[in-house]
């Protein structure tokens, strides 16, 4: 993985440096909270209903057993001793003091990590395939790119106040994992005719109050113009995009009201009028940093213990079937550890299951560790005979949901629990669904199901691209969830539709198994999924078994 | 019905209530005002005070409830506030009443 050189290293210190003076102008009452804001947000630090949270950035979701150690360090030392591990791959901590963030950059920093552009109107974390380097599709590794992006795009002095926010993620097999076509850009790496890889380029992707599914504007992208081309969209945006409305300043605003001709045919004529020579990525520096992301060396391992394993004990089996994701090394898997328990807080992690993560990882994971956007861990590189200890040290830790991918593995924001901006309580809803179908054989039954849920309009649970999604809303005083259908953040990504009215809370979970019992009525068979089935089927189906038996509050 | 004022203290961001003492951390100690004008004149008065001597950010007024005998915010933002996340019974102020 990419390891920090001089100047990275500078960098950081001095950004914490400059953060720990501003900490102290503001409690000793130099600065006031509307001068320090600013600052604070750009050190990832928010005040939320219980406490400040600090954002900390996992750049494109990988990290090692020592950053990992470090993160269940600064849980207990300064936190509440666990963390969230969120939607954009990073981590949250619920309960830091103002007083004590310099000292957890300090620490972060001699890791290797910080907290910089996780929040205000910049270039946010770069996102990439949770399976990045190990998936047996891949075309090539999105990290390197990735990398590239992060570092260009760090306190950049053109594009630090943008209208808004900014997303980008990349991907690097044609399934897609990192939903590239729900972010600001999205970047997929593909390969043209000559052979050559380079980049399809999405743009105008995103969710919150107005979700839009990005457009493609350039078939394929020369890996050497990634940065001219990000330049030359990023420009235009920061140039056109709206300033006048919050809700109307992300540049997915900019491509609807402008239309994809004119997007396309600006940011192609920025593109071409840029000083390349200044911004155009030498093929050795791309070598460079694709160095620190060359896969381990792997040993030839057999797989008699897995298979096994396997064939004597169901439990491990079903593990297996959901959690181990196939590797492009023979013998290997990439293994997903579940951050949903049933009945859990999806993303929590304490401080001794960090531990724990780290540790295997260290011992058989090639000390990589990844977050997924779906709130998950991954060993990304297990050697399937090592798998059965794997597991049994998981298991003894709580860490060894066999639910990776089925209805149980919901994705859920903090919510109202904890967030200032929500309307309605998003985990309570999870963990009510969790418990009604479990892991176990019905939730292999139904198969393959995207549960995602937010606790506002803001849309950070992803409700919009879950198969099934649920919004948690509040209506006189009330907390209402309304329901959409038919989302996806894959390759066919599409935004759901909403069912009708909404629910109360006591009523949503029985509304969502009313969704999944109609689902396994009208399949075709067990191979038919919730989303191939809806796309078939539409909404009818669904609607009917809704509201025939409950009316749903209106809302 | 009566309120209450709230805020999060500058240091720790830790919710603290307006009371005669000063600044408190849970809700059964704040002081509680008739109606809405007298909370919104304690809220310029004192409240703004304190925020502007940097000891606390965001001060707000809000409604109270009365339910089995115990005085709780009326809206449930400022319940959780008052109380702690409902998903981790453990933590923040319920923690240390329970």
């Amino acid at each position: 993985m990419y390891r920090y050189d001089e100047f990275d290293a500078g960098f950081v210190a001095d950004r914490v440096a400059a953060f720990r003076e501003q900490v102290g102008r503001r409690l000793s009452g130099e600065m006031t909270e509307e001068q320090f804001r600013p600052h604070r947000l750009m050190n990832g630090l928010y005040l939320q209903l219980h406490a400040y949270m600090l954002r900390v950035a996992i750049p494109y979701g990988t990290l090692n057993s020592r950053q990992m150690r470090k993160l269940a360090h600064i849980a207990r030392r300064y936190d509440k001793g666990y963390g969230h591990f969120t939607t954009r791959q990073n981590l949250q901590y619920n309960w830091p003091t103002l007083a004590d963030t310099p000292a957890i950059l300090d620490e972060l920093a001699s890791v290797e990590m910080h907290a910089i552009q996780t929040s205000g109107n910049c270039i946010r974390n770069v996102t990439a395939d949770h399976f990045a380097g190990a998936a047996g599709d891949e075309i090539e590794d999105p990290r390197p790119y990735a990398e590239i992006l992060r570092q260009w795009s760090s306190i950049h002095p053109e594009f630090s106040f943008l209208p808004r926010k900014f997303k980008i993620a990349v991907t690097g097999a044609p399934k897609d994992r990192a939903a590239v076509q729900t972010h600001d850009i999205g970047y997929q790496i593909v390969r043209n005719e000559a052979g050559e890889t380079g980049f399809a380029v999405y743009v105008g992707g995103g969710q919150g109050r107005t979700p839009m599914v990005a457009v493609k504007i350039r078939e394929f992208l020369a890996k050497e113009d990634l940065l001219a081309y990000t330049q030359a969209i990023v420009r235009v945006y920061n140039l056109e995009g709206r300033r006048d409305n919050k809700y109307k300043a992300r540049i997915k605003i900019l491509v609807h009201e402008k239309g994809l001709e004119w997007m396309t045919q600006s940011v192609e004529a920025e593109f071409a009028a840029a000083a390349r020579e200044f911004i155009e990525l030498p093929s050795a520096e791309i070598e460079r940093i694709k160095a620190y992301f060359a896969p381990p060396t792997f040993a030839a391992r057999g797989t008699d213990g897995y298979k096994a394993r396997r064939q004597t004990d169901p439990r491990f089996a079903a593990f297996a079937a959901t959690n181990i994701m196939a590797h492009r090394q023979p013998g290997y898997g990439s293994l997903t550890i579940s951050l949903k328990p049933i009945g859990g807080i999806p993303g929590d992690a304490s401080a001794e299951q960090m531990d724990v993560v780290a540790e295997l990882a260290e011992r058989y994971g090639h000390d990589e560790i990844r977050v997924s956007h779906e709130q998950n861990l991954i060993l990304p590189h297990v050697a399937l005979d090592d798998v059965p200890t794997v597991y049994d040290v998981l298991r003894v830790n709580g860490l060894a949901t066999a639910n990776a991918g089925l209805i149980s593995d919901i994705i859920a924001c903090p919510g109202l629990d904890y967030c200032s901006l929500a309307t309605a309580r998003s985990i309570p809803v999870a963990q009510r669904i969790s418990e009604r179908f479990g892991e176990g054989e019905r939730a292999r039954e139904i198969g393959e199901l995207k549960i995602k849920i937010s606790g506002c309009i803001n849309a950070c649970g992803h409700h919009h691209v879950g198969h099934i999604g649920i919004l948690g809303l509040e209506r006189k005083g009330v907390e209402t969830y309304q329901i959409t259908l038919g989302g996806s953040g894959d390759e066919t990504c599409s935004v759901g539709t909403i069912t009708g009215p909404g629910f109360l809370s006591e009523e949503v979970v029985d509304a969502i198994e009313r969704v999944v019992d109609r689902y396994l009525a009208v399949r075709t068979s067990k191979d038919e999924d919730f989303l191939t089935a809806y796309r078939r089927v539409g909404m009818a189906p669904f609607k009917d078994a809704l509201y025939e038996t409950n009316r749903g509050a209106d809302i | 019905m009566s309120y209450a004022i709230s805020a999060n203290r500058l240091r720790d961001g830790v919710v603290v209530f307006l009371s005669p003492a000063g600044w408190v951390e849970h809700l059964a100690d704040a002081e509680r005002f008739p109606d809405k004008a007298a909370a919104e004149a304690a809220l310029e008065a004192r409240a703004r005070a304190d925020e502007k001597r940097n000891l606390l950010v965001d001060p707000t007024a809000f409604e109270l409830r009365e339910a089995g005998g115990r005085i709780e915010a009326a809206h449930i933002r400022e319940a959780i506030r008052a109380n702690g996340p409902t998903v981790r019974p453990d933590l923040g102020k319920q923690a240390v009443a329970n």
